[in-house]
């Protein structure tokens, strides 16, 4: 189709789509009259039956935790995806970084990036960890912590240290954390179905105050594992992305 | 201002589709996937909001004031986490796209016909 | 019992995760890694069958994490199925299994991480059909992708996989976030996730316009994943590029899962609010018929096999949508039955694709003229497949379509019947045109144009060892295959899918028991109930069908010097003129059409319902 008679196209079907769908969304209450039942039977069940004082962590990984098992596993999937589209074919080689390096022509990173980068890994790795154990009680959790976590990684490659990012997390064992992350999550609630109670059941003990860090039961729990996986998933997608474009060369040259 | 996150909704997704429509640059049209993804964020959290409501943590308020949904959060959770593991997997294959065929134009990659 | 609903979701998912943690372990034993693979599947296999014979009584439902119900209001996730869903899934699993034991041979060297994709895959199938919660057939469903689009893109170093897997990757996800705008906008209005909860809602007021607009978002995205015309462009593309174990489920079963979504979100959530039966029922009916027949055109013009095959796919989902279009039970039920005889039958042909590929590296029709007679049994299977294609008695394939045009001529559709014969000739003709000409060599030698000549080099890099004889473990699979397909053909189940059909054409039992935990004995569909079996006129028109695709088969084999054939197959004239000014392979060609679609649709609709 020509590009112009594809425009003409487009926004014809546009403007008809767009209209329909604010025909549609005219029919909503309006913004700030939720009415529906779904929230405040939540609301008024969460904190006194899990334990939790973060009610959105208590409904992504109680309530609705199946939801995020199948999450959970489509991050999964996407860098185990990730593996097999950037994998080195067999015509290809992957080149030591060593060897990469005297070829490349790019400038050295600047002296400012690297201290900055460098300072704040440690750091970074203690926010994320923070984020990632205390689901229960702030706008946290495992998917927050995880995704901070595989930042304070990050940090080193961006200083200009790909070597030592390499080091710091070779393919074996990300992958082996991020299977363990996942397995877990799903492990836990298959440990209740061996209890005989339904897959996900919080069997643990709740504890006593609620929003503690050691209550909530297997939200906390679940929530470790999760920052375990989406570290790991995170870490790998960027690792791999920078294998295929800066180590593996076709041919034996 | 009842209506108006909606409007915002509806743009944003025209915005994002149109950008996908006329794009000749495949990391461009991922992008703009994304911003057809974010109008759903917009429109879930616009639907559960609450006016004069706080949000649902209760640390520091007691227990039953009342909250926003807490459920379109989740949901929006979940949501970025399944945009961000697909993005990933299609700028894998841009990439690998960019590597083979020194393009990144959806028309040059275009083989088969219909 | 109720456990196994969680645990046929679960394991796939904990073997994938284990496979992956233990990769280093298994780099060097690929037996052990195909042996997991395939008993992981077959016991999902084993397990979706236990549940499907266990709800033949009544639908069974299992609340997550023990949420039930509270006074109507569902505070968890529930699986909800009845036969027909547990049956779906148990399609799924089987033809995973089948593709599992076929890649035994057929990738000598596999990439790390095949079998971990394919598990997933067969999770998120699973997970979609079994649940009753409108949020998580989301989350499957985005599962189901991610597994799928990377699957396709399964060898990166030639421009059709990458081109292939982009557009289906980008089509399907833009149909996806629209269906969640969808949701969104209905739990905007009812409060509610839970199908039954929002049905039950939305009954209770005549339809208004937000009802309509959220009905044609959450479709959308399963329109485009049916491959329904105009959201089918990604199909033959994909199909075209994935490696054959892989087309075997997304023919055989990812298509199929879409119109089941189709029909689970009409009759659990939107069937009663909307109202409108016969009006909604003819644009479910326009959309199918004019599916079944752009599918059939196009697969009859074209000479790559796995393509022609993909637009089987397209005419047959289709059809598959005017059955289930037609509102009745047992229009429903034909079109289960039609799923599964299809499902049979389209693994079979590209499973013996597969083979023919893997000993003769390629998939060129005009290339391979006469070059596969050596390959007996495969051409035998292949051939059979074809007839069972074209709804040759007792192949499954002539049960389901027999029931849809009974339910069709009972509601006055008199021209559903002709129109689906001749979908099927022009189907069925194009495979057994194939089938004639590569494995026995039938039919003058081709000098036309070799239009498709360079999509012949296109596979040869996913096989590579040994050439010699076929493996057995490539062969078992379709020969099983095949002999399911006649069986479901022979066996005498028409009253017992009618009604499971009928239970799941009944909103109020369906809310009666998920959210109150009631068990309905006798459930009711808004239509009456038809007679379902081997009917003499059933018989008929299966024949006719067979007949007239062999004749085709046999006018295309022979009379290609025909000026009016041969003028169809070049590049610039006539129908292929026409379709190049339509589409011309590009994503954003796909997304302007689904637009454009939708917007239509949605007119439509909301003239319909005011």
């Amino acid at each position: 189709m020509k590009p112009a008679h594809r425009r003409w196209l487009f926004l014809a079907g546009a403007a008809g789509l767009a209209a329909f769908y604010l025909w549609g969304l005219s029919g909503l209450p309006g913004f700030g009259n939720y009415p529906g039942p779904y929230g405040p039977a939540i609301l008024r069940i969460a904190v006194a039956q899990t334990h939790a004082t973060g009610v959105v962590s208590a409904v992504n990984f109680e309530y609705r935790g199946f939801d995020t098992v199948g999450e959970e596993f489509i991050l999964f999937t996407a860098a185990v995806g990730m593996a097999i589209v950037l994998r080195t074919l067999r015509r290809e080689r992957e080149r030591s970084p060593v060897d990469e390096a005297k070829d490349r022509d790019a400038p050295p990173t600047s002296e400012a990036v690297r201290t900055v980068a460098l300072l704040f890994t440690g750091p970074v790795v203690v926010v994320g960890w923070w984020l990632a154990s205390h689901a229960q009680t702030n706008p946290s959790g495992g998917f927050q912590g995880g995704v901070v976590l595989a930042t304070a990684f990050i940090l080193i490659y961006l200083a200009g240290e790909f070597l030592t990012f390499r080091g710091f997390s070779p393919a074996h064992i990300t992958d082996a954390v991020e299977a363990i992350g996942a397995g877990g999550f799903a492990a836990i609630g298959l440990a209740a179905v061996c209890l005989g109670l339904p897959y996900l059941y919080n069997f643990l003990p709740l504890g006593e105050t609620p929003g503690a860090v050691s209550s909530s039961g297997t939200i906390a729990l679940i929530s470790f594992f999760v920052g375990l996986e989406v570290a790991a998933a995170f870490i790998l997608i960027i690792s791999e992305m920078l294998e295929q474009t800066l180590l593996i060369r076709s041919g034996g040259d | 201002m009842q209506i108006f996150p909606f409007i915002v909704v509806v743009w944003i997704v025209g915005a994002g589709l149109y950008g996908i429509v006329t794009s000749r640059d495949l990391i461009h049209q991922i992008i703009c996937l994304i911003v057809v993804q974010s109008s759903t964020y917009v429109l879930l959290l616009g639907v559960g909001y609450v006016t004069g409501a706080v949000a649902p943590y209760f640390n520091d308020v007691p227990v039953h004031t009342p909250a926003v949904d807490p459920v379109v959060q989740a949901l929006a959770l979940t949501d970025v986490v399944v945009e961000a593991a697909v993005t990933a997997l299609l700028l894998a294959i841009a990439i690998q796209a960019h590597k083979r065929f020194g393009t990144l134009d959806p028309h040059d990659l275009a083989e088969f016909k219909g | 019992m109720d456990q196994l609903f969680a645990l046929s979701v679960v394991v796939p998912l904990l073997v994938a995760a284990a496979l992956v943690g233990v990769k280093p372990l298994l780099s060097g034993r690929r037996r052990v890694l195909d042996a997991v693979a395939v008993l992981t599947a077959a016991s999902v296999t084993v397990m979706l069958l236990v549940i499907m014979a266990r709800t033949d009584g009544g639908d069974a439902v299992y609340w997550f994490a023990g949420f039930r119900p509270v006074r109507g209001i569902a505070i968890g996730i529930d699986f909800a199925a009845g036969p027909l869903s547990a049956g779906l899934a148990a399609l799924a699993a089987l033809l995973v299994t089948a593709s599992m034991i076929f890649s035994w041979r057929y990738f000598q060297q596999v990439a790390t991480f095949y079998h971990v994709l394919m598990l997933t895959f067969l999770a998120g199938m699973t997970g979609f059909c079994l649940t009753g919660d409108i949020f998580d057939l989301f989350v499957w469903f985005e599962l189901m992708g991610v597994s799928a689009y990377a699957l396709t893109a399964y060898r990166p170093e030639e421009r059709g996989p990458i081109q292939g897997a982009l557009n289906f990757a980008i089509t399907n996800s833009v149909g996806a976030y629209i269906s969640l705008s969808g949701i969104a906008l209905i739990y905007g209005r009812t409060g509610a996730l839970n199908m039954a909860q929002i049905g039950a809602y939305i009954s209770r007021h005549p339809p208004d316009r937000l009802v309509v607009v959220a009905f044609l978002l959450i479709i959308a995205g399963l329109l485009v994943k049916s491959a329904i015309v105009p959201f089918h462009f990604w199909l033959a593309d994909a199909h075209a590029v994935a490696p054959t174990p892989v087309c075997v489920l997304f023919s055989g079963v990812m298509v199929e899962l879409g119109l089941y979504g189709i029909a689970r979100v009409y009759w659990s959530m939107f069937g009663t609010a909307l109202g409108h039966r016969a009006a909604i029922s003819h644009v479910f009916l326009a959309l199918g018929v004019l599916t079944a027949v752009v599918g059939a055109l196009f697969c009859f013009r074209e000479r790559h096999i796995k393509r022609l095959l993909a637009f089987s796919t397209i005419s047959h989902a289709g059809m598959f949508l005017a059955g289930i279009g037609l509102l009745t039970p047992l229009g429903l039920a034909g079109a289960a039955v039609y799923v599964a005889g299809h499902a049979m039958v389209k693994g079979v042909l590209f499973l013996c694709t597969g083979i023919v590929l893997h000993r003769l590296g390629s998939v060129n029709e005009t290339l391979l003229h006469g070059r596969a007679r050596h390959l007996r049994i495969t051409g035998v299977l292949f051939t059979l497949a074809g007839l069972g294609l074209a709804d040759l008695p007792p192949f499954g394939t002539f049960l389901g379509k027999g029931w849809i045009e009974d339910t069709g001529e009972s509601h006055g559709m008199m021209w559903l019947t002709p129109v689906f014969i001749l979908c099927t000739i022009l189907a069925g003709g194009a495979v057994l045109r194939v089938a004639g000409g590569v494995f026995y060599g039938l039919g003058d030698p081709p000098a036309e144009e070799q239009r498709m000549a360079r999509g012949a080099n296109e596979e040869t890099s996913e096989t590579d060892a040994d050439r010699q004889r076929t493996p057995l473990t490539m062969l078992i699979p379709p020969t099983v295959l095949v002999a399911v397909a006649i069986a479901i053909g022979l066996t005498p189940l028409g009253p017992a899918v009618e009604a499971a059909a009928v239970r799941f054409q009944d909103q109020a039992a369906y809310n009666a028991t998920v959210l109150h935990g009631a068990h309905v004995a006798h459930p009711v569909s808004p239509f009456p109930v038809e007679a379902a079996g081997i009917t003499v006129p059933g018989v008929v028109r299966g024949l006719v069908s067979a007949v007239g695709a062999l004749l085709l088969a046999y006018l295309a084999l022979y009379r290609r010097r025909l000026p009016v054939l041969r003028r169809g197959y070049q590049p610039r004239v006539g129908l292929s003129a026409l379709a190049e000014g339509f589409q011309s392979g590009v994503i954003n060609d796909s997304v302007t059409w689904l637009v454009f679609g939708l917007a239509c649709l949605g007119g439509v609709l909301a003239l319909i319902i005011r």
